[in-house]
């Protein structure tokens, strides 16, 4: 305990983060094995893994970047479905469940990431508004794009194809990814284990990053652009970072996903599920990553309890107002910034008038 | 805002180079502006901007509000990209420079609107000043490889040595927003010390401050003069402190250099005590 103490308060937090998180899986994975807790739950085990990862890696944007996005969707599509792809077809060639998991979230994350590298070279030289449009824009591009995808599989390996439904597949090829239709009858690999794992590894790298010398200059972009600059930080080269890193840490969660369902169809990464990241990002407080983990876990959890499932209906307009709400009473410069566009129409630009 | 009218004949001649210290002479500049000018769309916020500082100078640039001092500032630190002219550093022209480059090569500066990095640790405000003087990359950052530690180790060690310039050791882990004013100005200074420059611009270092920090600013710049053997450019409203620590002096009105000279020479010229000086004292 007096080891505790004597940490600086940023550390301590990071710390207690990582043994509340360890303490949570060491309660309910026994209870889990054992089936003591409700089918509802038990359910929703890895399916809130999944949302805590991309929370905390939506906080990398939002809160340690200082940048809007919203189409964060978008880069857990490219995992789910990179993901599931990969695992159904290594299905004979990795035997191995857990290992098979594991490379496809790999593949998952470096998906996303390209996606994520391609995308920042044009989003990332604007900023705020323009940068939060533009994202929105790409979520809605890759669910298209998805949805017109076409994948199979036979003995010679991966056939694509993009708006054209028919494939020549050869002796006992068969249909992976079925456009809008999506990815039917996934063997579902996903574990709260690994869910935990993932989770764990996202607070690792983000912890890590924040406290090194790249995480500085982010979180310097955030502060103060014109000041960054001033000392010889790379602003693109940092914004790039951090973007790309929370993109294929979402795609990483996309793959988790995806191989704990049943199905996944491209509508289900639409814009609504980017703002309920957003929301989580938002209630748990920017940049406080235990603030998004919470806030994940119970706004994933709770719509689903019996008490709540017949308001599910009004769940999405529950949020908008939660948002709403949050924004006013707390001082984002990020979010503050775009909605005052719609709100205020007399912006003060403080970088109108140069480095003053 | 009615701007005076001026009588373009009653312009003094300006001399192509500013008065550079008798040690610097035989060295060349470490900065030389030429015929520097910006215009924003039909404003000329600046213009004939003829400059030289000497390597361990100590210059003042003074003038009215809205004279285009900071615009020099933003000139040579490539936040704009000036319309005419030539800046040379050490005798290379920063024309294709961008303001990070700028700073590699050897520009510091700190702003008349304080920017610091308000929600990071003053540790961490100067460790950013370093920033790329330190060496370890993303990878060794994200495992926590030996580099890591090192790289930290050096850069903690480093932003306490130029903390104590300031005395400001005891400050390390505060909240860089939540410093006192002048502190705030001090640690930017530091901040732009960390990045090792030549040249270090300080836009009105003293704004804000009681006469007893602004007299022991005056003897931290002199000192880091000093220490670092860099030149010094400095805007200052307060006379006193530029009379007392610049050795040239160059008076900015309306854009135009009006005069350069030595304190002595600036405090004696009339067209400086028309334009400036006799009006408004404080600007
Ligand atoms: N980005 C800009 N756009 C338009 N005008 C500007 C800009 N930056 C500075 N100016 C104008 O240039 C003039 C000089 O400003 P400035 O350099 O800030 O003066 P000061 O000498 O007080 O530092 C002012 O009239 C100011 O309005
Ligand atoms: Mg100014």
């Amino acid at each position: 305990m007096n080891k505790l103490k004597s940490m600086s308060p940023a550390t301590r937090t990071n710390f207690l983060t990582y043994a509340a998180v360890i303490l949570t899986f060491a309660i309910l994975q026994p209870l889990s094995a054992a089936g003591k807790i409700s089918p509802t739950l038990q359910g929703q085990l890895v399916p809130v893994c999944a949302y805590v990862v991309m929370a905390l890696s939506l906080n990398l944007t939002v809160g340690v970047l200082g940048e809007l996005s919203l189409g964060h969707a978008g880069f857990m599509s490219v995992g789910a479905f990179s993901g599931a792809v990969c695992a159904s077809a290594l299905q004979n060639v990795i035997p191995a469940s857990g290992l098979r998991l594991g490379v496809s979230m790999v593949v998952g994350a470096l998906l996303a990431g390209i996606v994520g590298t391609i995308i920042s070279v044009p989003v990332l030289r604007l900023n705020g508004d323009y940068l939060a449009i533009v994202t929105l824009a790409f979520g809605q591009i890759i669910k298209s794009i998805v949805e017109n995808l076409y994948v199979g599989v036979d003995a010679k390996g991966l056939h694509f194809s993009f708006l054209q439904p028919t494939m020549r597949l050869g002796e006992g090829g068969r249909m992976i990814l079925n456009g809008p239709m999506g990815i039917p009858n996934i063997s579902k690999i996903s574990t709260f284990l690994a869910g935990f794992i993932l989770i764990m590894v996202t607070l690792a790298v983000i912890f890590n990053l924040v406290n090194s010398r790249s995480g500085r200059a982010i979180m310097a972009l955030r502060d103060n652009r014109i000041a960054a600059e001033s000392v010889g930080i790379n602003v693109i080269k940092y914004k790039m970072m951090a973007f790309v890193i929370s993109a294929a840490l979402a795609g990483a969660a996309g793959a988790l996903f995806s191989l704990g369902q049943n199905t996944i169809v491209a509508s289900k990464f639409d814009f609504n599920m980017s703002i309920l990241i957003l929301v989580y990002v938002v209630l748990g407080g920017q940049g406080k990553m235990w603030g998004s983990i919470l806030a994940a876990s119970f706004l994933t959890i709770l719509p689903e309890t019996a008490a709540m499932r017949d308001l599910k209906d009004y769940r999405m307009l529950a949020y908008a107002i939660v948002l709403i709400l949050v924004m006013l009473a707390t001082n984002s410069p990020a979010l503050k910034g775009f909605f005052a566009r719609f709100f205020r129409r007399k912006e003060d630009k403080t970088e109108k008038g140069g480095a003053q | 805002m009615a701007m005076p009218k001026r009588e373009p004949t009653k312009l003094v001649p300006v001399p192509s180079t500013n008065i550079i210290p008798e040690r610097d002479v035989d060295k060349s500049p470490i900065l030389e502006c030429r015929h520097l000018g910006i215009d924003f769309g039909g404003l000329t916020a600046v213009n004939d901007f003829n400059m030289a500082i000497g390597r361990t100078e100590i210059a003042g640039l003074i003038g009215p509000n809205g004279a285009g001092k900071t615009t020099v500032f933003n000139l040579l630190t490539k936040v704009y990209q000036p319309t005419r002219g030539t800046i040379l550093l050490d005798g290379v022209d920063t024309h294709s420079m961008s303001t990070v480059q700028v700073n590699k090569a050897g520009i510091a500066r700190t702003f008349q609107n304080i920017r610091l990095f308000s929600n990071l640790s003053v540790e961490d405000n100067v460790k950013l000043g370093l920033h790329n003087h330190i060496s370890y990359g993303l990878w060794q950052g994200l495992f926590r490889l030996p580099g890591y530690w090192q790289g930290e180790k050096v850069a903690h060690e480093r932003a306490m040595e130029l903390l104590s310039i300031f005395d400001m050791e005891n400050l390390a882990s505060t909240k860089a927003g939540s410093l006192p004013y002048g502190a705030q100005r001090r640690l930017e200074i530091v901040r732009a010390l960390a990045t090792n420059p030549s040249l270090l611009l300080l836009d009105e270092p003293a704004a804000g401050m009681n006469p007893s920090e602004t007299a022991e600013l005056m003897e931290n710049i002199v000192k880091i003069r000093d220490t670092f053997q860099i030149a010094v450019l400095l805007i200052e409203h307060d006379m006193s402190l530029v009379m007392s620590i610049c050795e040239g002096i160059c008076v900015l009105n309306f854009g135009q250099i009006i005069a350069k000279g030595t304190p002595d020479e600036i405090q004696a010229d009339p067209v400086v005590i028309e334009a400036y000086l006799g009006k408004q004292k404080e600007g």
